[in-house]
């Protein structure tokens, strides 16, 4: 916001409150009121009105307090956001961010944790990011505020409290797009994004510290566009696949993920693809016991490795 | 004049216009005719089977044509709806532009031929590209006037949407937005009785939509949308009440409807002949027709250099759009995204 003046923050209590989960703490008293705007609560004009100041020359960064809470906002961002370039033959674009936590395990219950990312990476004109690593955060925030065309920054809530990192203070970019290996290997690849690639390195680890194997895992930061190149070149390498997420698994990002797999590497895997994914029930429980039965933990993924390890 | 959501006629001096020349009015009917002339060739065509579809203007043409003569082209924005042809006309769409629209063609200048006609957006002549879906407008209105706020600039934003659309939720929380932040928005509603087939009576329980403000604490304007003149003078008052940074205005524009809702709607299943052949008595090109003589402004040599303009306009730009290629099949893959490395 000190480097571009055409970059404003509107959403449900962003300014003196700072977010729910205080992320824009601050950021009013430092800019102003109109740059930090405390919007009605209404989701879809937030989207609106955000659509609208973009294409008269602003960079709005539209939050809506969770995820589970855009449903109102749907239509704004699929029908107007999303097809604004398309539909105006490129005079006009949407160069706008929409910022929203998403998934469990925070005792959120229903209507606190869902994870339905999946639902925007399915519509195309729109961008999808859900990085988990404080330095990809910035990075990948900053790239999405200078994108000319809307992003979905998706932020899992567990990290806010449970994940530290260094960020430096000078600007940089995480480029859109683009996955990050986050351990290399050579006999199976975990591909995962959000909280999830935490478990799937506590997994990984517990597991090589036992066995003699090298997993290859993946964070793909970006969820559209998918970085498919990463994603081959990993299983063309290794031949055995696992896709980890919290979000359903019906209609999910690893059903997306298996058939480009099986599109374009099917003669180079050596067993089944594995998805570990949530249950299909509606969302998550609010008790402590049914939230736990819907988490996927690193044991989960700890037995899927030895099952796929040993096909 | 404009009244407060009561709905009662205006009579119009000499001296009341005194602002727009006579000049100014003479064009203001021929952009009304000009759409009007437009909108009936647009039908021929498309029932002799040359043109898919449809959306008209015609009982529109003066609420559109009052309302843009009080607004300045050159800094205010319109975020228009689909039957907001003379709006459109008076900020510099022409009359090749809105048939190389209705034919689909490849230099059609809202989309390039992927929308339906009536889908008007110009950067460059400063209207928002819209969709089909009714009432997104509003909010996105409000985001215009915003960032208008945001740098000191006294833009006034027109946003158009007939009345069946104020049923929806977005024209409320637009509204709201505008009105928290005194933003300057005029919520143009071209009232003309049906959303397609229902009646405002199965629309809204109140008789009015311009009472409707009040819920907003802001001005609601009811204007008789037959006379372009009438209209004209409300629409300086809010355009005014707008650049004085005083806030948003909802102006209600009374209307008829002339035709179907579009070229696949069959209006005889809901209302009468009798009712569509009361529409003539209110024609807005015969009522403003009428105010221009009555102010001296329109003779019969006018009247003739205007119709023979509007005439050779509407021929030239069927004649130049059957003519102008389509668009090339691979245009159906481009504008999903920015060219790779494109930045804001």
């Amino acid at each position: 916001m000190e480097h571009d003046e055409r970059v404003m923050i509107l959403g449900e209590d962003v300014g003196k409150r700072g977010g729910v989960f205080r992320v824009t703490d601050g950021l009013q008293e430092k800019f102003g009121e109109l740059r930090v705007l405390d919007s009605p609560l209404s989701e879809s004009s937030i989207i609106g009105v955000a659509i609208g100041a973009s294409a008269n020359g602003m960079l709005p960064v539209a939050e809506i307090q969770f995820l589970d809470f855009i449903h109102p906002a749907m239509n704004q961002i699929m029908s107007e956001a999303a097809k604004t370039r398309y539909r105006s033959g490129g005079d006009f674009s949407c160069p706008i961010v929409i910022r929203a936590p998403y998934g469990g395990g925070i005792h959120g219950a229903l209507y606190h944790s869902q994870s339905i990312e999946a639902l925007f990476t399915h519509i195309p004109g729109l961008k999808v990011v859900a990085p988990i690593d404080p330095y990809d955060a910035k990075g990948l925030l900053s790239s999405a505020i200078h994108d000319p065309d809307p992003v979905m920054f998706l932020e899992h809530k567990r990290a806010y409290r449970a994940i530290r990192g260094d960020v430096p203070d000078e600007m940089y970019t995480v480029p859109i797009g683009k996955a990050r290996v986050v351990r290399e290997g050579t006999d199976m690849t975990i591909i995962s994004y959000g909280w999830y690639v935490q478990e799937v390195l506590e997994a990984v680890d517990a597991y090589t510290q036992q066995q003699q194997a090298s997993i290859e895992v993946i964070d793909l930061r970006s969820l559209r566009p998918l970085d498919s190149e990463t994603i081959l070149s990993s299983v063309i390498k290794t031949g055995k696949v696992m896709i980890v997420h919290e979000a359903n698994k019906f209609g999910g990002l690893g059903g997306e993920i298996s058939a480009i797999i099986a599109e374009e590497a099917f003669p180079y895997l050596d067993g089944p693809i594995v998805r570990i994914a949530g249950p299909e029930v509606p969302a998550m429980p609010y008790a402590a016991p049914l939230e736990k039965a819907f988490l996927t933990s690193a044991d989960d993924i700890r037995a899927a490795i030895d099952r796929l390890a040993a096909y | 004049m404009a009244s407060n959501g009561t709905g009662s006629a205006a009579t119009v001096s000499h001296e009341a216009v005194g602002d727009l020349s006579h000049d100014e009015l003479r064009r203001m009917y021929e952009t009304m005719l000009l759409a009007r002339q437009l909108d009936e060739r647009m039908w021929l065509l498309n029932r002799s089977g040359r043109a898919p579809f449809v959306v008209s203007v015609q009982g529109h043409e003066a609420a559109q044509v009052g309302m843009a003569f009080a607004l300045d082209p050159n800094r205010d924005w319109l975020v228009p709806y689909y039957r907001d042809l003379a709006l459109v006309l008076h900020f510099g769409y022409s009359a090749r532009d809105a048939m190389l629209s209705l034919l689909a063609r490849a230099e059609e200048p809202n989309s390039g031929g992927r929308q339906m006609p009536g889908h008007y957006g110009s950067r460059e002549k400063r209207f928002y590209i819209g969709s089909s879906v009714v009432g997104t407008q509003f909010p996105q209105a409000a985001g215009f006037a915003l960032a208008a706020k945001m740098r000191g600039e006294d833009t006034v934003v027109v946003t158009s949407i007939g009345e069946g659309g104020t049923a929806q939720g977005d024209v409320h929380e637009g509204l709201n937005w505008a009105s928290i932040h005194k933003l300057g928005v005029i919520f143009f509603v071209q009232n003309n009785h049906y959303a397609i087939s229902v009646p405002m009576d199965r629309e809204m329980a109140v008789k009015t939509v311009a009472e409707r403000a009040a819920a907003y604490g802001i001005p609601g304007v009811r204007v008789d949308g037959a006379d372009a003149v009438e209209v004209y003078l409300a629409a300086r008052e809010a355009v005014a009440r707008a650049r004085r940074g005083d806030g948003p205005t909802l102006f209600e524009a009374v209307v008829t409807r002339m035709t179907p809702h579009s070229s696949d709607d069959d209006d005889r299943l809901y209302r009468s002949r009798e009712e569509v052949q009361s529409y003539k008595e209110r024609d807005p090109l015969v009522v403003t027709r009428q105010r221009l003589v009555d102010l001296d402004v329109l003779d019969e040599v006018h009247e003739s250099e205007i119709l023979a303009r509007v005439k050779a306009a509407v021929n030239d730009a069927t004649e130049y759009a059957e003519q102008a290629p389509l668009p090339d099949p691979s245009e159906a893959f481009k504008h999903v995204y920015a060219e790779v490395g494109q930045t804001v």
